[in-house]
């Protein structure tokens, strides 16, 4: 008898690559289909708004600059989610630890104006960087004394900073010549960074792609890396193996904080050139989709970052086109997520 | 604190902490079959831009509640087909019903924008008005949501531990193996409990657009939804103890009306600090005994029913 011929392996069952990526673009494409029946059922025009994006943002130069700018934060909003994630911790605090790092870099360019840049610019992202982290300390430290759960925290002081930073720029820190609208007074030129090819890509671009790069090296180069992921893996046996478990739950929080704080700082430094209210419209969010979707993975979320930097400058045609405000877009994301949790059963990641 | 002062504390913290009041009775019947839904807020929001919209466009503030109360059923009937059907991840399909009611709720909002509502009637009984101390205040003057809110949370708790149902919800909160080996449906039991939480969320989001503010704002729920998970918390899944945490929430809130209202020197935004604070002083304190008090498979998927 001759063994039965093995069923011939589909095109897609041979390159997994290329069935990942058609898989994605299944999603999105369902998503998408998903969200334009619910502009159709509102009275609006999903096709146009559609095209609308993708001329104003992808086939124009100047549009295709602002995709950068808006990436920015969230590749490092994502990898403040994603670093920690590694541990099994939900960071949802994104959004409070991106104001906090705009507060506190804001603090120092107030405070010492008259250092050179050379000094304050590098003061002023250390700055950013440790106010994120306080944001996320924060939380870390109750998690590691095993009182709460970062998850509830971490949305909670999400509305606590937006306050501070309110209080202050209505208070101690508005600006007296344009007193019509709470806001500091520009910075000094020694703490803004620096501006790229006439547009508004600015320095914090570089920034996020080097923050990038350090979590892949930290993750996947060094022992902290390797006892990170041991303690995500089985934070058991970790700590029974003599692992510093409620120190890296710290840690990891912290640091990745501080890279949403590094966010704040580059959107107050980079883009307006002052403090003022509405720095972020859901940054810190969008960043906790981006790293969940890519898995944690660092060219995952490179790539689901520019994607998300479409689909929010989606958000803004809508508003402008379209007369729907800007958070309409999160049903968008929502279709997304909606549509990956449920084609992943078991609640694996 | 003049007596003036402290009345108006006391009628605002009854009217604020309605909504917390109906938000946490409906997480905790949700959390006590085995469930948390972090997108407790989206629910509310959409609660608020659903009622208020039917509100508006009928004149009818009674037709508004009810379509508010569907709404939230609807959606965490979403969410239970999320994570019980498709046994997803709780708190990031949780997290994705919250995106939806950001979004969902700024789409069926936005027309009604400006729109102005007689919203709910307020009613005060006759010889409660004859008092002195009560007729210069709001105090007693409510509308039927929040007359009802304390009935309502001795109701839920008489449902959890006094009846069948309730405590086949418990079983499946606690040890869905047990409850299935039982002979009950945990799936249509967390169905259940996630259809009636989403009633009481959604009525808790209109109690905010039909009652407090008569008015749509985007996001204008500000964080009550996971207020309303630390209450939970804090009254150890008990409805009855939830009353005590919604007046005291309630009262932090009013009490930062009324010192705005009275041109109090302290900055506006530091008071509004004082809930989202207090929530985590809570939370810090209550928190550690959550291993003793939560059901004890709270956020486990079962895997065991099909």
């Amino acid at each position: 008898m001759p063994e039965p011929m093995p069923a011939p392996r589909s095109y897609l069952a041979r390159h997994p690559a290329q069935a990942a990526a058609l898989r994605h673009a299944a999603i999105g494409a369902a998503a998408l289909a998903a969200f334009g029946l619910i502009l159709l059922l509102a009275g609006k025009d999903p096709v146009r708004a559609y095209k609308d994006t993708f001329t104003y943002s992808v086939a124009d130069w100047y549009g295709f600059s602002e995709l950068l700018v808006r990436m920015t934060p969230l590749l490092l909003t994502a990898v403040a989610v994603a670093l920690p994630s590694r541990l099994g911790l939900i960071n949802v605090g994104g959004e409070g630890q991106l104001h906090m790092g705009a507060f506190f870099a804001s603090a120092g360019a107030i405070l010492f104006p008259g250092l050179p840049a050379w000094l304050l610019l590098p003061l002023v992202a250390l700055l950013g960087f440790t106010g994120g982290a306080l944001w996320a300390a924060l939380p870390g430290l109750l998690r590691a004394a095993r009182l709460v759960n970062e998850t509830i925290t971490t949305l909670l002081l999400n509305y606590i900073s937006p306050l501070i930073i309110s209080f202050f720029i209505f208070g101690p820190w508005r600006s007296r010549e344009s007193s019509a609208y709470p806001q500091t007074s520009r910075f000094p030129e020694g703490a803004l960074l620096p501006n790229f090819f006439n547009t508004r890509i600015h320095a914090g671009l570089l920034v996020a792609l080097a923050g990038l790069l350090a979590y892949w090296v930290l993750m996947e180069k060094t022992r902290w890396g390797l006892e990170m992921r041991a303690i995500g893996g089985n934070g058991e046996a970790a700590q029974r193996l003599g692992l510093p478990v409620a120190g890296w739950i710290v840690a990891a929080l912290a640091l990745g904080g501080g890279l949403a704080g590094l966010a704040g700082m580059g959107e107050v430094m980079g883009i307006h050139g002052r403090l003022r209210q509405s720095l972020s419209p859901g940054f810190g969010f969008t960043g906790f989709l981006i790293a969940w979707l890519a898995g944690g993975r660092p060219l995952g979320i490179l790539f689901m970052a520019f994607l998300f930097a479409i689909i929010t400058a989606a958000g803004d045609t809508l508003q402008v086109t379209q007369g729907l405000p800007y958070a309409v877009i999160n049903i968008l994301l929502a279709m997304i997520l909606f549509i990956v949790l449920a084609r992943r059963p078991g609640g694996a990641r | 604190m003049t007596t003036p002062l402290l009345l108006g504390v006391l009628a605002g913290a009854v009217l604020s902490g309605t909504s917390l009041l109906y938000a946490t009775l409906g997480e905790t019947l949700v959390e006590r079959s085995g469930i948390v839904n972090l997108g407790l807020e989206g629910v509310m929001l959409l609660g608020a831009s659903v009622g208020f919209a039917v509100t508006a466009a009928r004149g009818n503030p009674w037709l508004g509640l009810a379509a508010a109360g569907a709404a939230g059923a609807g959606a965490n009937l979403l969410f239970g087909w999320l994570v019980v059907g498709r046994k997803a991840n709780q708190l990031a399909s949780g997290l994705a019903m919250m995106f939806f009611g950001f979004g969902a709720s700024a789409l069926v909002g936005t027309p009604y924008g400006g729109a102005v509502i007689a919203g709910l009637p307020k009613w005060r009984p006759g010889w409660l008005g004859e008092l002195a101390w009560v007729r210069s205040t709001t105090l007693f003057n409510y509308d039927l949501l929040t007359w009802l809110a304390i009935p309502v949370a001795v109701l839920v708790a008489w449902v959890l531990f006094r009846t069948r149902w309730g405590l086949g919800l418990r079983a499946v909160g606690e040890s869905p193996a047990a409850a299935y080996a039982a002979g009950r449906n945990t799936a249509a039991l967390q169905y259940q409990a996630l259809a009636a939480g989403g009633v009481l969320g959604g009525l808790a989001g209109a109690h905010l657009s039909l009652s407090l503010t008569r008015t749509w704002a985007e996001f204008m729920t500000g964080g009550r939804g996971f207020i309303a998970i630390a209450l939970v918390i804090f009254s150890k899944w008990n409805p009855v103890r939830a009353i005590a945490g919604a007046l005291l929430f309630g009262g932090a809130e009013a009490l930062q009306l009324q010192m705005q209202a009275r041109g109090s020197n302290v900055s506006p935004f530091i008071l509004e600090m004082v809930p989202y604070v207090l929530t985590l002083l809570v939370l810090l304190v209550w928190g550690g005994s959550r291993r003793l008090n939560a059901p004890a498979s709270l956020g486990r998927t079962f895997y065991g029913s099909n």
